[in-house]
């Protein structure tokens, strides 16, 4: 999957989007009363400046450039519905950051979670449908279905737009969260070295974080999942070698990882600690520092990783979070207790390929070659994303 | 906004339980009492209904449902609350059978 999204000229007008297409659009639905034509409206003022900024250059201030086309095109719009301003089918209730009402909205729990990733990345973040066409490898047609699907469900099941309070705030917010974490990861994991320049999908991830670690800073658990992807991202340079072959944490030259980045994760880290609610992003971003705070890969402190790793299990009993929690153990109790730990999980991830390709490595270091070379070539089959291709591809033919 | 909640249930289990019947009868008077049900019905199960297709030049009758599924509804009702999420609430409090879809009414 290829995460990067932006061409050419195209590829900078992403952060101005993304600042701008957020608040526009919640301006716009405030004073129309209709998400859907303000929605539209931005769209077709980002799809103008795509189109016009090249050649005539940017506006002195992009922002209001693009708010006023987008309030033009809204009235053209509504002209052309003979829709009248009184006729409001949705209340947009003012104060705080609108902003938190919408990516609220588009995360709902009664869309699917590809309405709420295409939805949240369009009218959140300001991507084009052709953005997030190339961003998760589907058709323009298919995501602007599934867009124009989830836009009329908004409106006619009359989702509102407004940040849930306690009770239910909290599996609300889990929800945003989950968006956000599955488009960060859909980024990390697929954007490649030569694709660096263009707008990927995990700074835009981070930057949905960082918005909403901005508007509800109380929220430990936003603020552990923005440091763990600045921990993640810190990494960024130093994830690739010259070639464009993937590099693990063991091989990477650690002096090109982003020390302030890191520092900025660790400083999250420790406000949400204050805030005395641990949850599975704040866990699993205490894992990352780990690994971002070691020295070297023979000097990471895998005990304390382990540790975290089984709060981790205990919140979030998944069968990845106990083989992650298994390649960890492989340093402090020795590979073949590692080993034994992922028996236990053959058959749940079985269709993983890091489940085989962690066995093989645990496998040729009990020099156990010939099965070793079997979880290899499983693992082989089982993942399409080039880069990792290579990177198991070259693991199965060097000898340890 | 106007929602129909249609409770969808497996009728092939029975009548529900007399303690059950009784917490959707509270339930349905306190929801009514307060305004958000605006009309509804329980429904005899699905293999006492009869459907008329319109499909050929006459319609025909048939014995049964539209479609043959194990899950069936056994009843609606009509509500009016402020938004989807204040009928979310009110379907998670609903004491009867496994599952309530929540249907938007289309306004004319």
């Amino acid at each position: 999957m290829r995460a990067a999204v932006g061409e050419g000229a195209a590829a900078d007008l992403g952060p101005i989007f993304r600042e701008e297409a957020g608040r526009i659009t919640a301006a716009l639905t405030r004073r129309f009363g209709d998400f859907d034509l303000a929605e539209e409206a931005v769209q077709d003022a980002c799809v103008e400046a795509l189109r016009s900024w090249p050649g005539a250059g940017r506006p002195r201030r992009p922002g209001a450039w693009l708010q006023r086309v987008a309030e033009r095109r809204a009235l053209d719009r509504l002209r052309r519905r003979r829709l009248e301003l009184a006729r409001h089918p949705l209340g947009f209730p003012r104060g705080g950051d609108d902003r938190l009402r919408l990516i609220f909205a588009c995360c709902h729990p009664s869309l699917s979670r590809e309405a709420q990733l295409a939805l949240t990345l369009r009218v959140v973040a300001g991507f084009t449908t052709a953005q997030i066409a190339r961003a998760f490898l589907v058709s323009e047609t298919a995501v602007a279905q599934r867009i124009t699907r989830a836009k009329r469900k908004i409106v006619a099941a009359g989702i509102p737009f407004r940040v849930p309070e306690p009770p239910e705030l909290d599996q609300r917010l889990g929800e945003v969260l989950a968006v956000v974490y599955l488009m960060f990861n859909e980024g990390y994991l697929s954007s490649g070295w030569e694709r660096a320049h263009d707008r990927s999908l995990a700074q835009e991830a981070a930057w949905l974080a960082r918005l909403v670690a901005r508007l509800m800073p109380q929220q430990p658990e936003v603020l552990g999942l923005l440091a763990l992807c600045l921990f993640q991202l810190a990494r960024e340079r130093a994830r690739f070698s010259a070639g464009g072959e993937l590099l693990t944490l063991a091989e990477q030259d650690r002096s090109l990882w982003d020390r302030r980045a890191i520092e900025e994760g660790e400083g999250l880290l420790d406000r949400a600690a204050e805030l005395g609610r641990p949850g599975p992003y704040q866990l699993q971003a205490a894992v990352a520092s780990c690994h971002a705070l070691a020295p070297s890969w023979e000097e990471t402190d895998w005990g304390l990783m382990v540790r975290f790793y089984d709060r981790l299990a205990e919140l979030d009993p998944s069968p990845v979070v106990r083989l992650n929690r298994a390649v960890a153990l492989a340093h402090v109790a020795g590979p073949e207790a590692a080993l034994r730990e992922t028996e236990a999980l053959t058959t749940q991830l079985d269709g993983y390929h890091l489940l085989h390709a962690t066995r093989a490595e645990l496998l040729r270091r009990l020099g156990r070659e010939e099965e070793a070379r079997v979880a290899f070539g499983r693992a082989l089959q089982l993942t399409l994303n080039p880069a990792e291709r290579s990177h198991l591809r070259a693991r199965s033919g060097t000898r340890p | 906004m106007r929602y129909v909640l249609m409770f969808v249930g497996d009728s092939s289990q029975g009548e529900p339980e007399g303690a059950v019947m009784e917490q959707v009868g509270q339930w349905w008077e306190a929801h009514s009492r307060s305004g958000e049900i605006v009309g509804g019905e329980r429904l005899h199960p699905a293999s006492r209904s009869t459907t008329v297709r319109h499909e050929g030049a006459t319609p025909t009758v048939l014995d049964g449902p539209f479609a043959e599924t194990k899950e069936e509804i056994g009843g609606f009702a009509v509500i009016e609350v402020p938004d989807l999420d204040a009928a979310l609430g009110l379907a998670k409090t609903w004491p009867g059978s496994p599952a309530v879809e929540i249907r938007p009414v289309w306004e004319m």
